[in-house]
């Protein structure tokens, strides 16, 4: 899932600066689970707004406000409020904010800061495994993918910061690739290892990217 | 003799390093150079090291070229991406640089600039796979690594240059740290320096893998100045870990930049026969590498 996180509300506030109406369009997937813009943070962000002197026109949470067909659906049952209302804040990851964009000609804002594709470890614990990068390479390396975990993002062993069994940047974060040896040695695969890593082809990777399918195709 | 001849005919090889400054004025790491050439076979040029962004290696490599010092370009897959990463070497060459220390960089995070995009679109091992290619006279263009030679882009003039790595002998765990180095020797890594040796068991142990392997090293050997500064490294250096005792016998000292003279000193006579050669890394007091040498009979 995204995983996202509230902007200082401070910093929300200077973004909304002189506009007075303010729509509000939470997340029930992503953004609810981060706890950044379900239901209850967006009952909660109007009534800071308020607080604040805003006035709230309406508010909403879209099940996948990613979703631009659905989202455009939801939010014409808000058209009169949306109307009546100088800026839309979008408590959604960036896919959501850029929804919203591409539907009103109003100004919208962003409410969250969106940081990771991430596993969830345990309720209200992310991980980043995978940034999307377009060739998965996690058949060679074990399972665990060093161009995520790595902080280098190294495809051919531990660089030399690593101390024991840790990254150099954060002593608390394991290194990748002790992992990945660990892992690759447990299921007798170290020869893997052993190969030189090819150069990664990051064109692969070119942003932004876009995947259209073909209709009528069967998917095995 | 040079750092390549001197290598090659099993002579015990000194290499030591500097830093160049963060500006223009390279008066005093040039002074400091000059005070020490004679002494060393060949002096590395670290890039923008610890991430803490300074004057370039390969300008700096070129000055001391001209004073008759035999430098060992630094080159980090931190800042560069491949185009990058081989056009410098391609100027390296064209600029009569020969010895090459491919390595990976440390992160952007433990410098000076640590909001900067780390590259690493290429590692060190490869790095050396690149090097190897540009020897060949081809380049990595329209293909990658696993495809044969003849598919590059022929160079208009090929580079000549003789690469090395580094390798962390005290690595902790070792075993995948031994399988990076034996994959660097067979990406073409013709000498080694490893991070500062203090635990020489250890390091005998792995002389013994590396000999296998054929492949020569240099030992790491680091100037302490203090305890303080000793404390500091093993906190903010990646890869540096300086023992209790030696903090201690520092501490316990009155001069103690002479105790780390003696230290430094005393680790070259223990390697001496282990290993081909030392690298010493006095870290700004360049000209101290003179006192180290002179206590160490060499």
């Amino acid at each position: 899932m995204i995983i996202s996180q509230q902007k200082p509300f401070e910093e929300i506030l200077t973004i909304l600066g002189e506009k007075k109406r303010v729509f509000l369009i939470g997340c029930s997937l992503c953004a609810t689970l981060c706890q950044s813009g379900g239901e209850e943070q967006v009952i909660e962000m109007k009534e800071r707004l308020i607080g604040e002197g805003k006035e709230v026109s309406g508010h909403v949470v879209i099940e996948a406000v990613c979703h631009i067909l659905n989202s455009k659906k939801e939010l014409a049952a808000h058209k009169a409020a949306l109307k009546e209302t100088d800026a839309v804040l979008v408590m959604a990851c960036g896919a959501g904010v850029q929804t919203v964009t591409e539907l009103k000609k109003i100004p919208v804002m962003a409410a969250l800061d969106t940081l990771f594709l991430g596993n969830v470890k345990r309720f209200g614990q992310f991980e980043e495994r995978c940034s999307l990068c377009g060739e998965c390479i996690l058949n060679k390396t074990g399972g665990i993918c060093p161009v995520t975990t790595c902080s280098k993002g190294l495809l051919n062993g531990p660089c030399g910061g690593m101390h024991d069994g840790k990254c150099e940047i954060d002593p608390e974060r394991d290194c990748a690739w002790v992992k990945i040896y660990d892992r690759l040695e447990e299921l007798g695969q170290l020869e893997t290892f052993e190969e030189i890593f090819a150069l990664k082809d990051y064109s692969k990777g070119i942003k932004p990217k876009a995947l259209i399918l073909e209709r009528g195709k069967k998917v095995l | 003799m040079n750092f390549q001849q001197s290598l090659t005919q099993n002579q015990f090889t000194i290499t030591t390093e500097i830093g160049p400054p963060k500006g223009t004025d390279t008066s005093e790491m040039l002074a400091q150079a000059s005070k020490i050439k004679d002494r060393v076979h060949a002096m590395n040029v670290t890039d923008n090291q610890s991430s803490i962004m300074r004057l370039g290696s390969l300008a700096a490599c070129h000055l001391l070229k001209e004073q008759g010092i035999d430098p060992i370009y630094q080159l980090t897959c931190r800042d560069r991406n491949r185009l990058a990463l081989q056009s410098d070497l391609l100027s390296a060459s064209a600029l009569g640089l020969r010895n090459v220390l491919a390595l990976t960089g440390d992160h952007p995070q433990v410098g000076d600039h640590p909001q900067a995009k780390p590259v690493f679109d290429v590692d060190s091992t490869q790095l050396l796979q690149i090097i190897g290619r540009l020897n060949e006279g081809r380049d990595l263009s329209t293909q990658f690594m696993n495809k044969p030679l003849t598919e590059g882009t022929a160079l208009k003039g090929k580079t000549d240059l003789f690469p090395g790595a580094v390798v962390c002998p005290e690595a902790n765990p070792i075993k995948p740290q031994l399988l990076r180095f034996s994959k660097k020797v067979v990406a073409g890594a013709k000498f080694f320096q490893t991070q500062a040796i203090y635990d020489f068991e250890k390091f005998e142990n792995f002389m013994k893998y590396a000999r296998d392997l054929g492949a020569k090293i240099l030992a790491g050997i680091l100037l302490l100045r203090s305890a303080g500064m000793a404390r500091y490294l093993n906190k903010n250096v990646p890869g540096i870990m300086v023992p209790d005792h030696l903090i201690k016998e520092m501490e316990s000292s009155a001069h103690p930049l002479e105790t780390g003279i003696k230290i430094a000193a005393r680790q070259i006579s223990q390697l001496k026969g282990i290993c081909n050669g030392v690298h010493i890394m006095a870290i700004g007091l360049e000209d101290k590498v003179l006192d180290i040498l002179d206590e160490a009979g060499i």
